[in-house]
């Protein structure tokens, strides 16, 4: 464990507490007695593993500046940015198992993208095109949620079915199954995932509680969530909890793994405060000089999560110019096909409004498509006045 | 193996859980006190001896905890049957089930869904405290998603309660608690009737005028039509059976015929069921009609004290006074 005064807003500059990292903000490793089993963890992973946490994260960011250029060029109609949360999700992310399954929020771009979700269907809900956009149970991922904190239930009940499947403590690392919830700092003071902590702790469900502390919830700082630090809070439902540097995408890795592991086997739910920050703001509306200063946006400027991972890779001879000039232009060409994806996306027919509102007829729905229907059918190639 | 037997409306519905948790293991039951204790009102009686706690889940004290994990119980392919134990409690839980509940197969363009129905013992006349008598229906048919059902006999609480769990759709189930002791004969096993969720019953047929009724109402409907025909006044009564979606094929073949329609239900009249009757009556009947459609129901006042609940519900009295209006047109 080391000691971190990370400063950040007013309760990070006095923060003291204990914080899980492996890899200092400089690229050096850090080595310490708390951390051994962790550190054990990551020694397994070669340079090749760490290149691709790297390439994952630098498309991550890639995804990232192009959703907010085709939001600015009206491309979408908003956009929640994931910079300075990449090595929370992609290290995360990487210790989830094929058969694993995750409820994201709405910013999990990283996430998504270790999974495979296609980056042109993470955008169709904010092109306004769709409201998921993606088959959860192709890879394993729940749609977005934006009701805060909701799918924190989702989660645990979803753990609750793997135990009933008998998927939990069976010893094969391919069967065993669990879950993986994330939420940010400002979803913690909602019931539901207050709920979610009682109702994991009493089933003892295989469900990990990753909350993305990003300092900021809109304009709020979490001094205005919590007067104790966030990972305390799972604590206090006997829910063994942690806080990892959000910005050490290794740490992130050890601790999700961990959490993991214990799930997997048996142990039960954990909840991982990943200590990070929003580099960005909210979403695409959003305007944070309104409340937060440019010398805070600096300090964390400088513990940027990719260029930590880049420190580390040059620091231990995993870098290469040729393979970083390669990962340069797969970026830009998955920058390309990203753009020409999403232009392409048109509109749905408006009449699949009224499809998959029930599973089986509803005579209320049918009537309206039915009205609709004809409605469209009589005043075809009229103006329209809206 | 069927046979008949002579049930209370709330062992009906009992029996209607033990036959969908016998024929499907992917059912189970969630709530508060369901286990042991079978349920504040017994419904559960019994089951969890029968089926295991993993299926009949005693749950920690939290709604929304109850409806958020059954979504994702779900999702993993299960079947829940979460029991709210009284309808002014069900609001904790009012979030998960418009926003998440109600919307999950249409945000996921049907690749998922949740079949989760809740079961909500409703409505007054049992002298109970605060927040124990309330009719919250047209919330909850208000949302699109949502099927929204309460059976009045012992017989549709059991048919229903199969073909609630059967359904892909979320089912709000909505349980007159004050019927939760008459008696009548109930056919047990055999399949599950079609329809049963989205259509109306006639209860008994009339010439004069259409009394359309629901859950606990239906009983005061067919005493006002006993009275009725006594002064010689024929009343049909259509029981809605479901709310959500409405069997207005079924109340405006009715009103067609009789000229005359009285809408009776507990919950407030002011934007309830009985508004959107009247209009679909007035969009379906308008040239049969002999009388404005007339509405018995709860007034636009908090649910009062027990000692005043009687003056507050839909009675006899009131409905007779209603048809009066209707007729004297």
């Amino acid at each position: 464990m080391k000691i971190d005064a990370t400063g950040g807003n007013d309760v990070a500059a006095a923060d003291v507490t204990p914080l899980v990292q492996l890899v200092a903000p400089d690229g050096s490793r850090v080595v310490d007695d708390a951390g051994a089993g962790l550190r054990e963890r990551v020694a397994r992973l070669t340079t090749a593993d760490l290149r691709a946490m790297y390439r994952d994260m630098v498309l991550t960011r890639r995804f990232d500046d192009e959703a907010t250029a085709l939001q600015r060029q009206g491309e979408l109609a908003l956009y929640a940015q994931s910079r300075g949360q990449e090595a929370a999700q992609v290290g995360s992310a990487h210790a989830l198992a094929p058969q694993d399954y995750v409820f994201p929020s709405y910013r999990e771009h990283g996430v998504l993208h270790v999974r495979g979700v296609d980056p042109v269907d993470r955008l169709r809900l904010y092109r306004g095109e769709d409201h998921g956009g993606w088959d959860p149970n192709e890879h394993n991922v729940h749609l977005y949620t934006l009701v805060i904190g909701s799918h924190a239930l989702h989660a645990t009940g979803y753990a609750m079915g793997i135990q009933r499947d008998g998927l939990v403590g069976t010893g094969d690392a391919g069967r065993d199954a669990a879950v993986v919830t994330y939420f940010g700092d400002g979803a913690t003071s909602q019931g539901d995932v207050n709920e979610a902590l009682v109702f994991a702790a009493v089933n003892n469900a295989p469900v990990v509680f990753f909350c993305q502390n990003n300092q900021w919830a809109i304009s709020e700082p979490t001094t205005k969530q919590s007067r104790v630090p966030i990972y305390k809070r799972g604590e206090g439902f006997g829910v063994p909890s942690v806080r990892v540097d959000g910005n050490d995408v290794l740490a992130c890795y050890a601790v999700a793994a961990e959490a993991l592991e214990r799930a997997h086997s048996g142990g039960g739910p954990t909840f991982v405060e990943a200590y990070t920050y929003r580099m960005g703001a909210h979403t695409t509306s959003d305007d944070p000089s309104r409340y937060r200063d440019r010398a805070e946006e600096e300090h964390w400027r400088r513990r940027d999560p990719v260029e930590r991972l880049e420190a580390l890779l040059r620091a231990e001879d995993g870098w290469d110019e040729t393979w970083a000039a390669d990962l340069q232009a797969e970026a830009d060409a998955y920058g390309e096909r990203l753009r020409d994806g999403v232009r392409a996306l048109g509109a749905p027919p408006a009449e699949t409004m009224f499809d998959h509102v029930y599973g089986t007829e509803h005579a209320q729905v049918a009537a309206e498509q039915k009205w609709f229907r004809e409605y469209e059918a009589a005043t075809a190639g009229e103006e329209v006045a809206r | 193996m069927s046979s008949t037997q002579t049930l209370t409306f709330a062992r009906a519905i009992t029996e209607g859980l033990r036959a969908s948790l016998e024929s499907d293991d992917k059912v189970m039951l969630m709530g508060e006190d369901i286990g042991r204790l079978g349920g504040v009102f017994r419904v559960t009686d019994g089951l969890q001896k029968d089926f295991g706690e993993a299926r009949v889940v005693d749950t920690p004290l939290a709604e929304s905890g109850i409806l958020g994990t059954a979504i994702g119980l779900a999702l993993r392919g299960y079947r829940p049957v979460c029991e709210i134990q009284f309808d002014g409690f069900v609001f904790p839980a009012y979030d998960q089930i418009t926003t998440q509940l109600a919307k999950m197969r249409y945000r996921s363009r049907g690749r998922v869904e949740v079949p989760v129905v809740i079961r909500i013992p409703y409505g007054g006349g049992i002298g109970a405290v605060e927040h124990h008598s309330e009719s919250p229906e047209a919330l909850f048919a208000h949302t699109a998603g949502l099927r929204v059902v309460s059976p009045a006999t012992p017989q549709d609480a059991y048919d229903m309660m199969r073909a609630a769990i059967a359904s892909p759709d979320p089912v709000l189930f909505f349980e007159p608690k004050g019927r939760y002791w008459s008696k009548a004969d109930v056919a047990l096993g055999g399949p599950v009737p079609d329809g049963v969720l989205d259509s109306a019953r006639v209860a008994r047929t009339g010439d004069d005028v259409t009394l359309v009724a629901y859950g606990p109402t239906v009983a005061t409907a067919l005493k006002a039509a006993d009275a009725l025909a006594a002064e010689g006044t024929s009343a049909e009564v259509v029981d809605l059976r479901a709310i959500s979606p409405i069997d207005v094929t079924a109340v405006a073949e009715s009103v067609c015929r009789t000229g005359r329609c009285v809408v009776v239900h507990e919950a407030p009249s002011f934007l309830g069921v009985g508004a959107e009757i009247a209009a679909r009556v007035s969009d379906e009947c308008f040239y049969a009609l002999e009388a404005p459609v007339q509405r018995v129901a709860g007034f636009h006042a908090p649910y009062p004290v027990a000692k005043l609940e009687h003056e507050y519900l839909p009675s006899v009295d009131r409905v007779l006074d209603a048809v009066d209006r209707a007729l004297a047109y």
